[in-house]
């Protein structure tokens, strides 16, 4: 960001953007907190719109516990970081684009959280889903940034899918389109369980970044810095985990829910630390800390338990807070110093002391510090895996080590970079400006208040939330001191371990990167495979369909029709003889016999034009036909019809050289067009036989016959269908018509024409 | 290609047929005819115009942009289907006045909207195949 001139004032549009974003988040959290009490005392609000009444879905949303400490979060923060960007963005070009981002993001966010009917939900779903690939894409001129935006937008894009085909099963079961109006009792029984919790998981897993999936959100850090701090601390990442909370009640408590959550959950925890602890670019860093705090909130998801869900929804409040506002201190010294690679700072505490107390109490919360939230997360989380399983050696060993990895990555980025002194030659450094210090600051004094406070947090905060996941109160009482027990002996060893994978990280790292290069595969190549290998796929599906040869289109077209009429005629066995023939008017066989002699002469034409005229006797021959069998309009308009293919098609063909070498078929190739010809024209005929041997309905016809004049004041009935009774097939038609002119005519001016300079077309 | 012939006849059959293709249209509603075959007709008119005096004699007789033809026989369709919304007619209800000497209603300008769209494509593609040499 060093290069971009921060004092220049904000653009109006920037200023107006930021404003109305504040507004929107902080009224957000008004009109949710004047609620609370409400909440707190166990009741949920709903209100509810007609959508698409004759479908099912409403604009039905819903505040309980779960929504209303969404919405807070997400507001909250939002609102700290839009004031945290605007100043962070100013003098960027894009500046004003970013905070419009910004806040459509938010309020895709807060109408994820609100949303009762899965529809609505899946709207939002997939608004966060657009919205954070614009945003990570934002500096879009840097081809790393749009692969990541791409990358993030197709894989939280496809699970989104998985997700809309599980939601619509699951309202298909539940009766309603409305998750509060579901028995939760009658899903996990049902045949179609199995899919349906393949699918949703598909969903939450790719959106919160769970191993196989995790790949995209490291990646995601292309993004500004603010950006990430908003993404990935309250919101796009959590929105997997809020969908699995939410839908708790209705698919978990069997054992696969169980064994999915926790092995995604304790992988992910295991793998985000691992990575977070190797890297030197404290946004990475950050960005696998991520990745393992999503795992551990899965994981505390497996079990509908007060205490495993009460672990989950603290350690949501507890890394939404630190993790946002870290993302946030990172900003600034990346801002300050113009860099974020960990081995070049040192010493900043010095220079700005405000930003170090904001990491010191992000980090301390992060670590498990007694008396900051983080500490009540992490008693939290050791209890309630304790009591998970009946063996839970292996669980809380996973466990230890995450959260001895993430004490260490807290280090790596709220001390290393302040104490000691800075390396290499002494820079001007930036002071951080108010509207940058205030979030950071407000976001980890919270995480310390909160931790100060317990009763309150875990009765205003806590309890209504877990009561809104299981569906029944839950009484939630969180206390610092426990006595001297296990949990409190595993954060000693936590401590303890965190300090010395601190040390030896150097060491620890070497081993990691020397097996990390030997992994066979990670997700972001198998990405790359799969984008390869679509690639590939759609390049030789396009040489063969679309060759360029218009006599290969045409003939791939036929051979399609032949085939499709072809097939479902005799796959119904509908080939049918009629049984009474009406005579035929000697007129009609006159007429018949023009058809075929002017088939006759196009076929062996020697030159364009008189096979054009030829066809041009055809098609007068068909609209004879018409008129000798009683309907004048339809011949009318097939003559004229026929009379603009001529015009058209001499314009457009008579251009071309004549007709010689390799331009006339070879003999196989017209052996083959032959074949095709009369397999299309037997089809078409067995078709219209079939048609004919059905007995006709006479029901829409006979109705459109006697209301034509009194209800569309006109005798001629085709002309009343289409201008009124069916004016919007008309309509459409037209439409058509007009943008297929356009189209063709777009083609026909701006084809840069082949052998002909440029300046000389008209 | 230029002949006096195909030259003198196409002024006097251009004015003929276009006369023709408005009666067309015009009668359409109760007898064969209307819209769609009305801007077809006319759209021979100005085709066999184009092959007797060149695209650009056509563009200056129409002085509008075809394209701008088949937009506005867009615009009077979806126009004919409006009307009637502030009264509370649904979405192109046909609206009609009779007259002791005849009726007219918002299907009538639905069809001029069919016939101007009509025409005023085909005239595109034909001036646009015609300009390219």
């Amino acid at each position: 960001m060093a290069g971009h001139p921060h004092d220049a004032p904000a653009s109006r549009a920037t200023r107006v953007g930021t404003a109305v974003g504040i507004s929107l988040a902080l009224a957000a959290v008004i009109a949710v907190a004047r609620e609370l009490p409400a909440v707190v005392s166990g009741s949920s609000l709903r209100a509810a719109w007609t959508w698409f009444p004759d479908l099912g879905p409403s604009l039905a949303f819903h505040v309980d516990g779960l929504s209303a400490l969404f919405v807070l979060l997400i507001g909250g923060i939002g609102a700290l970081v839009l004031l945290y960007s605007s100043r962070y963005l100013r003098g960027h070009p894009d500046a004003a684009r970013g905070q419009l981002f910004l806040t459509l993001f938010m309020l895709s966010m807060l109408g994820l959280v609100l949303s009762d009917d899965v529809v609505l939900l899946f709207v939002f779903w997939e608004l966060t889903t657009i919205t954070s690939y614009l945003l990570i894409g934002f500096e879009n001129e840097k081809p790393g940034a749009r692969r990541a935006a791409l990358q993030a937008l197709l894989v939280t894009g496809t699970g989104g899918l998985a997700l809309l085909v599980g939601l619509l099963l699951l309202a298909n079961i539940g009766g309603s389109f409305r998750i509060s109006e579901w028995d939760v009792g009658a899903f996990t029984a049902h045949p179609f369980y199995p899919a349906i919790l393949i699918l949703v998981l598909l969903g939450a897993f790719t959106k919160s970044a769970q191993v196989p999936f995790h790949f995209w959100l490291p990646n995601a850090m292309a993004a500004p810095t603010p950006v990430s701090a908003y993404l990935h601390s309250a919101t796009m990442v959590k929105a997997g985990v809020y969908l699995l909370a939410r839908l708790q009640p209705t698919l978990g408590g069997t054992d696969a829910w169980f064994l999915a959550l926790t092995i995604a959950g304790g992988a992910t925890a295991l793998w985000g630390g691992l990575q977070a602890i190797r890297q030197v670019d404290l946004k990475l860093a950050l960005a696998h800390t991520t990745v393992m705090g999503l795992g551990v909130l899965v994981l505390f998801l497996a079990s509908s338990s007060t205490l495993a869900v009460t672990a989950a929804v603290t350690f949501l409040i507890v890394h939404a807070l630190y993790k946002s506002a870290l993302f946030l201190v990172v900003g600034i010294i990346d801002h300050a110093s113009g860099t974020r690679d960990v081995t070049l700072l040192g010493g900043l505490g010095r220079h700005m002391p405000r930003t170090a107390l904001a990491a010191a109490l992000a980090a301390l919360s992060m670590a498990g510090m007694p008396p900051l939230l983080g500490f009540f997360g992490k008693e939290l989380a050791y209890e309630s895996a304790l009591a998970l399983v009946a063996q839970p050696f292996l669980l809380v060993t996973v466990l230890v080590v995450s959260n001895a990895l993430v004490l260490a990555v807290a280090l790596l980025v709220a001390y290393r970079p302040f104490w000691g002194s800075l390396p290499g030659e002494p820079r001007t450094l930036h002071p951080a400006p108010f509207a940058m210090l205030i979030g950071p600051l407000l976001i980890a004094a919270l995480g310390l208040a909160f931790g100060l406070f317990p009763s309150f947090t875990g009765r205003v905060l806590i309890e209504p939330a877990v009561a809104a996941i299981r569906g029944q109160p839950s009484p939630v009482s969180l206390s610092l001191w426990h006595g001297f027990n296990v949990p409190l002996a595993l954060s000693a060893v936590t401590t303890v371990l965190g300090l010395v994978i601190y040390r030896l990280r150097e060491p620890l790292n070497a081993a990691l990167g020397s097996i990390a290069a030997r992994l066979p595969w990670t997700g972001d190549r198998a990405y790359d495979a799969s984008i390869t290998g679509l690639q590939a796929l759609a390049r030789w599906q396009t040489s063969v369909l679309q060759g360029g040869s218009l006599s290969r289109y045409l003939a791939t077209s036929f051979a399609t029709i032949a085939v499709a009429i072809g097939g479902v005629l005799v796959g119904h066995r509908a080939f049918s003889w009629p049984s009474a023939v009406q005579p035929v008017p000697p007129a009609a066989w006159a007429v018949a016999a023009l058809i075929l002699a002017g088939t006759g002469v196009a076929l062996i034409a020697g030159s364009r034009l008189a096979a054009i005229a030829a066809l041009g006797v055809v098609g007068v021959g068909v609209s004879l036909l018409f008129l000798i069998f009683g309907a004048p309009d339809v011949a009318m308009t097939q003559l004229m019809v026929e009379t603009l293919f001529v015009v058209i098609a001499s314009v457009a063909l008579l251009r071309l050289p004549a007709l010689r070498g390799p331009e006339l078929r070879t003999r196989p190739g017209r052996a083959r067009d032959a074949v095709l010809a009369i397999a299309v024209g037997s089809a078409m005929a067995a078709l219209l036989l079939a048609v004919l041997a059905v007995p006709l309905d006479p029901l829409l016809g006979d109705w459109f016959v006697r209301n034509s004049v009194p209800e569309g004041h006109g005798r001629n009935v085709v002309n009343v269908i289409l201008v009124d009774f069916r004016a919007l097939d008309t309509l459409g038609e037209i439409t058509v018509v007009a943008v297929a002119a356009m189209a063709a005519y777009a083609l026909l001016k701006l084809a840069p024409a082949a052998g002909r300079p440029k300046a000389d077309r008209r | 290609m230029s002949s006096l012939i195909l030259s003198t006849a196409a002024r006097l059959l251009v004015a003929l047929l276009l006369l023709f293709s408005i009666f067309v249209m015009l009668r359409g509603h109760d007898e064969p005819g209307g819209g769609f075959i009305g801007g077809l007709i006319a759209a021979t008119a100005f085709a066999l115009y184009v092959m007797a005096e060149g695209a650009g004699a056509v563009r200056a007789v129409l002085r509008i942009d075809p394209r701008k033809v088949a937009g506005l026989g867009l615009a009077c369709a979806l126009a004919a289907g409006l009307i009637g919304l502030p009264a509370g007619e649904p979405f192109l209800r046909g609206l009609w006045v009779v007259l002791p000497s005849g009726k007219i209603g918002t299907p009538l300008l639905f069809d001029v909207g069919v016939y101007l769209v009509v025409l005023g494509g085909i005239v595109a593609l034909v001036l646009a195949l015609e300009e390219q040499r």
